[in-house]
């Protein structure tokens, strides 16, 4: 299995504060690779060294064979910010057909990634009228509608209803099945068991690296929520000795 | 710096800017009528007042030079708002990671806010020298033309002060920073050649100054001069510089 991302060595500060102090990662190509941990954990500001947005202190981020952030990257790199990043005064179809037109796609494209997240029929709907869990999908469909060959997704479900988030993760994988590399952060653990790979990121670190099936093998529970604070706990406990 | 220019990346930006504006009727009637309607009421402020014999009437050359004084002064503000709004909203950040230049981006503003400004310069030219009986020497489409290249200037120097500007409170307290020396200072308010010399050196490297002068070549000859030219040259470079440093000011990796 090759790597459509790999992370070395990556430091990152923000402010006075250092958010990834030296992480180390890989991401599987045409698989759905989870970020997971509580806020602050540095999941967000991983993301944005991939897409190329975040100022580095050190290290090396390589994304599809190229450094991170490069020209040739704009058209393959999909993107969407944890806030709804589109918009609110152009409708749900204006906003599609211009990030399509950005990527080279025309209005088809641009119809169908709206169908993608189930907003055919808020279309017409100015953005700014939406609810929360419409924006964000209208922000996702931009994404979406670009056939990137990688997707970085931050928190994509939040605030959707259970339904539409099961709908979302089958998108996900259908999309992964077809040769997509996605990566997807969530501080929901009940999330993690829809990822093909895990990577469990607790204040700048690494603290797993591992699949739902090995994560549960290893730490002797089937709840994945309580194998992260059994990990968290082993940590802590390795830290102190 | 990603200088790679392409027409139809530029021209799709255009297209959303103006969308944008579609959405937003209020917005249209007061870019399209409002500068008309204050140059109205200049018109009445001077309409009883007396003409010395020999002389222009005050309203010709103050009416005239407000033709290229309101869509630089619009445009500005208009534009520092639209780009503060994409820095906040993260639209900014997401089209720095597609193949859109940072020049698209600024090109297809100034394009949008461009076109905007020639449908308000054809509205305010039409009412003044028909309603207001405004007397102009030279060809009215000179008039829009200087108009339009007036609002482009406000839109690039509204695009760089933009990037100063972390709130729409900082955004429009800009306005009075950038226009008002350059409004006091371009030979309006008192000729440049009565000015005090320290305040003509500060007058002459002000884009403003030869707009205003553009528009009276244009008022007072009936064919277009070569200093009106070189003016327009002038205040269309200002422009071209004014949007290459705010290029520079678009960081696409910010900490």
């Amino acid at each position: 299995m090759t790597d459509a991302v790999t992370v070395t060595d990556l430091v990152v500060d923000r402010g006075a504060r250092r958010v990834l102090p030296g992480l180390s990662c890989a991401v599987p190509a045409a698989r759905v690779t989870g970020l997971l941990g509580p806020s602050g954990s540095g999941k967000s500001t991983l993301m944005r060294a991939v897409v190329g947005v975040q100022r580095i202190r050190s290290g090396r981020v390589t994304v599809l064979g190229e450094p991170a952030g490069s020209p040739a990257l704009r058209s393959r790199v999909g993107y969407v910010t944890q806030a709804p990043s589109v918009y609110a005064d152009l409708t749900v179809r204006e906003n599609a057909r211009y990030f399509a037109a950005l990527y080279g796609r025309g209005a088809r494209a641009a119809d169908a990634a709206i169908a993608d997240v189930g907003l055919r029929e808020a279309a017409g709907q100015l953005v700014g009228d939406l609810s929360g869990g419409q924006r964000g999908r209208a922000s996702l469909a931009c994404a979406l509608v670009g056939e990137p060959e990688l997707l970085v997704l931050d928190e994509p479900t939040v605030g959707l209803d259970p339904v539409l988030r099961v709908e979302l993760w089958d998108r996900f994988a259908a999309l992964a099945a077809a040769g997509t590399t996605l990566v997807v952060s969530s501080h929901v653990m009940d999330e993690a068991g829809r990822c093909d790979r895990l990577l469990l990121l607790r204040e700048g670190e690494l603290l797993s690296d591992s699949t739902p099936a090995r994560l549960r093998a290893d730490t002797g529970t089937d709840d994945l929520e309580e194998a992260f604070l059994r990990l968290v706990r082993a940590r802590q406990q390795e830290v102190a000795a | 710096m990603t200088t790679a220019l392409s027409p139809r990346l530029t021209g799709a930006t255009t297209g959303r800017v103006l969308r944008q504006l579609r959405h937003d009727p209020r917005t249209i009637a007061m870019l399209t009528v409002l500068p008309g309607l204050l140059l109205g009421l200049l018109y009445l402020l001077w309409r009883d007042v007396p003409t010395p014999p020999g002389q222009e009437p005050v309203f010709d050359r103050i009416g005239l030079t407000m033709l290229g004084i309101f869509p630089f002064v619009v445009m500005f503000l208009v534009t520092s708002i639209a780009m503060l709004r994409e820095r906040t909203s993260g639209t900014l950040e997401r089209l720095l990671t597609t193949p859109l230049s940072r020049l698209d981006l600024l090109l297809g503003y100034g394009t949008a806010f461009g076109t905007a400004a020639a449908v308000q310069a054809l509205v305010t030219v039409g009412l003044a020298t028909t309603l207001y009986d405004l007397d102009v020497a030279g060809s009215l489409w000179l008039v829009v033309l200087i108009a339009v290249v007036d609002a482009v200037l406000g839109v690039a120097l509204g695009l760089l002060a933009s990037a100063f500007a972390t709130s729409e409170f900082q955004a429009v307290q800009f306005m009075p920073v950038v226009v008002l020396p350059q409004f006091f200072l371009c030979g309006l308010l008192v000729p440049r050649e009565q000015m005090a010399g320290w305040l003509q050196a500060i007058s002459d490297v002000l884009p403003l100054t030869y707009a205003v002068e553009a528009l009276q070549e244009v008022g007072t000859s009936a064919i277009a001069t070569g200093t009106m030219w070189r003016d327009v040259g002038i205040v269309a470079g200002v422009a071209v510089l004014a949007l290459s440093l705010a290029a520079g000011t678009l960081r696409r990796r910010t900490s």
